[in-house]
């Protein structure tokens, strides 16, 4: 069985973002490798244990993306490929998908890929759609914001999940090939372990062109370059002090409802 | 079917989302802005009523696709069916809910229409014909504004974000059923059954939400049950905090939130978490209890109109937002503040 895992590198979450003349920046935060993407490794490291699976890491970037690719080899993945082509320089989710699906019929070239596991979403875009996407360039059934994975018949084509939505959980059944995207309730990732980190360290990551693919650059939709810092919040706290805590209570009570917004 | 701008009107079991009726209020001030009429998108199977309802929130025309193979969401099917709509009509823009749904089915109609799409967008402007969307980045961090030239242009807004569209009676809709030929033998997936999230109002939805924090924990007068060891007695009685936060949410018919950090010390589960890897909420009223205010939680609710801050270091960064503080131990507060709101509300 092969597994592919598509993971973003990111500015942490700690970062302080701003947007400089026009430009973001996030200081001297690392990068790192998406936080919702750690879940998707760990997902699918658990079948590379119970079920011999192979796991292989995929990005699209440049060659910084190298270092989430590195943490997702040291968490425990077989293989890591980074996409990365100087056409990509501006991207959008859809193309973004397109490149992924073509890396991804690539790796499955041969003994085919089974499933494709995402983070529901990544930090910097928050645009949560990008697995989606992929599903359906590739023809694949979308089976997102899963939080379970009830069962995995790999010999029997079939997947069974549990989806969080707005109403609460979905059982959903899938035919494999199938892309999933997990949510945080979906169980804890591991460290990387130190030896893992040196495997690592040691492993030598092919980088795969758009012509290494045979595709041209999708077109891209979206232009993200007008991005401005959000307008300034002008709040002075008013502390409120003195008295027991239900005079507190009180006053702060009163001082909500004047508020007029309950 | 000549209405340049569409909504896609998001339902469970045939019941609405409440949102769908605050993006077909946004739908609407767009289509008068652009001169068009508004059509409304209604999935599902026996949504006859559904169709009604979207007519009665202004809707001008309603496309009904109603078909026992689309009686349960499932992406394919359902992207697969508007896909062929907007082919027919070429509408200018399409507005989805930003819901579990609504954001999967808007990314991979952009697949099939290949356009651009935009998730969760806060602000809508139309700007010589075109339609300028503001979206928070990074969490709210930062703003993208974003204009897109392909057509249509698919738009997912934010629970909360546009206020709801009017309901009159008397208003109804041109419905249209429209005719669904997809074949159940090629579906890639199918829904074998639902369990029902655990009560209580949800985060993105919510008015008024109450969180709480790492300091949920520091009550010394609370004695933990005998047997327990450090780890568990400090969960005992960050749990027993929280029964505080909880109480203070039903309160106020809100919900209950939490820090990250109090969900990764398992006070609370996961669906409670407000900021940047949990859910980013805007409601009315936001009170942060034993919350310090890391970057990852202040951008998760920067947006809500009146924060309202109770902690025990008068220099904690959530006091930087918050409108009334209150340096203090929230284990006394927050009772008082239920009991305070419990009479004012006459409760």
């Amino acid at each position: 069985m092969k597994i592919v895992v598509c993971v973003k590198q990111v500015p942490d979450s700690a970062a302080k973002v701003v947007a400089e003349n026009g430009k973001i920046s996030w200081g001297d935060a690392p990068l790192v490798i998406n936080p919702w993407d750690e879940y998707a490794v760990e997902t699918a490291l658990k079948f590379q244990e119970s079920q011999g699976a192979n796991v292989i890491a995929v990005t699209v970037g440049d060659e910084s993306a190298m270092e989430a690719l590195k943490h997702a080899l040291a968490m425990g993945c077989k293989e890591a490929i980074l996409v990365s082509d100087a056409s990509l320089q501006k991207t959008d989710s859809q193309a973004t998908a397109r490149v992924l699906a073509a890396a991804i019929q690539k790796v499955a070239e041969g003994e085919g890929v089974d499933l494709v596991f995402f983070g529901r979403q990544a930090i910097d875009g928050d645009m949560g759609v990008t697995h989606a996407q992929t599903a359906r360039v590739l023809g694949w059934p979308a089976l997102t914001l899963v939080s379970q994975i009830d069962n995995l018949d790999a010999a029997a084509g079939k997947i069974q999940v549990q989806r969080s939505t707005e109403e609460g959980r979905q059982v959903v059944e899938g035919k494999l090939p199938a892309v999933v995207s997990v949510g945080k309730d979906i169980g804890e990732p591991r460290y990387p372990s130190f030896m893992g980190i040196r495997k690592a360290s040691r492993a030598v990551i092919p980088t795969w062109s758009l012509a290494d693919l045979g595709i041209e650059a999708p077109q891209v939709h979206v232009d993200w370059s007008d991005v401005t810092n959000p307008p300034v919040r002008e709040v002075k706290c008013e502390f409120i002090s003195g008295g027991t805590a239900q005079e507190i209570a009180e006053t702060l009570a009163d001082k909500i409802l004047e508020e007029k917004v309950l | 079917m000549s209405n340049k701008v569409w909504v896609y009107i998001d339902q469970f079991k045939g019941e609405a989302l409440l949102t769908s009726w605050e993006v077909l209020g946004a739908a609407k001030s767009l289509a008068e802005d652009l001169g068009s009429g508004l059509t409304a998108l209604v999935l599902g199977h026996e949504v006859g009523p559904l169709a009604e309802l979207a007519g009665q929130y202004g809707a001008d025309e309603v496309l009904q696709a109603d078909d026992p193979i689309l009686v349960d969401y499932r992406p394919e099917p359902y992207t697969s069916t508007i896909a062929k709509l907007v082919g027919e009509a070429q509408p200018e823009v399409i507005l989805f809910p930003t819901t579990s749904r609504g954001r999967e089915l808007a990314g991979m109609l952009a697949v099939d229409l290949n356009t651009g799409v935009l998730v969760d967008v806060t602000a809508l402007e139309v700007r010589d014909g075109d339609i300028v969307a503001t979206r928070p980045v990074y969490a709210g961090k930062l703003l993208a504004n974003v204009l897109t030239k392909a057509r249509p242009q698919i738009i997912t807004v934010r629970v909360r974000a546009f206020p709801k569209a009017n309901q009159d009676a008397n208003r109804a809709a041109n419905v249209v059923r429209v005719q669904v030929d997809l074949d159940e033998a090629a579906q890639k997936s199918s829904v074998l059954d639902y369990a029902e999230a655990g009560g209580g109002v949800s985060l993105s939805d919510a008015a008024v939400i109450v969180s709480g924090g790492r300091g949920m924990s520091n009550n010394p007068a609370l004695q933990a049950p005998a047997g327990l060891d450090e780890r568990e007695a400090e969960i005992w009685r960050a749990q027993e905090g929280f029964k505080l936060v909880g109480e203070l949410a039903q309160v106020l018919n809100g919900a209950m939130g939490a820090s990250r950090a109090a969900v990764d010390a398992g006070y609370v589960p996961y669906q409670h978490q407000v900021g940047q890897t949990g859910k980013v909420v805007a409601p009315d009223l936001y009170i942060a209890c034993g919350i310090s205010g890391a970057i990852q939680h202040l951008a998760g609710m920067r947006s809500s109109k009146l924060i309202v801050a109770i902690n025990k270091d008068p220099e904690a960064p959530i006091f930087k937002l918050a409108r009334y503080g209150v340096v203090g131990d929230l284990h006394q507060i927050v009772p008082a503040l239920s009991e305070a709101f419990n009479k004012r509300l006459g409760k």
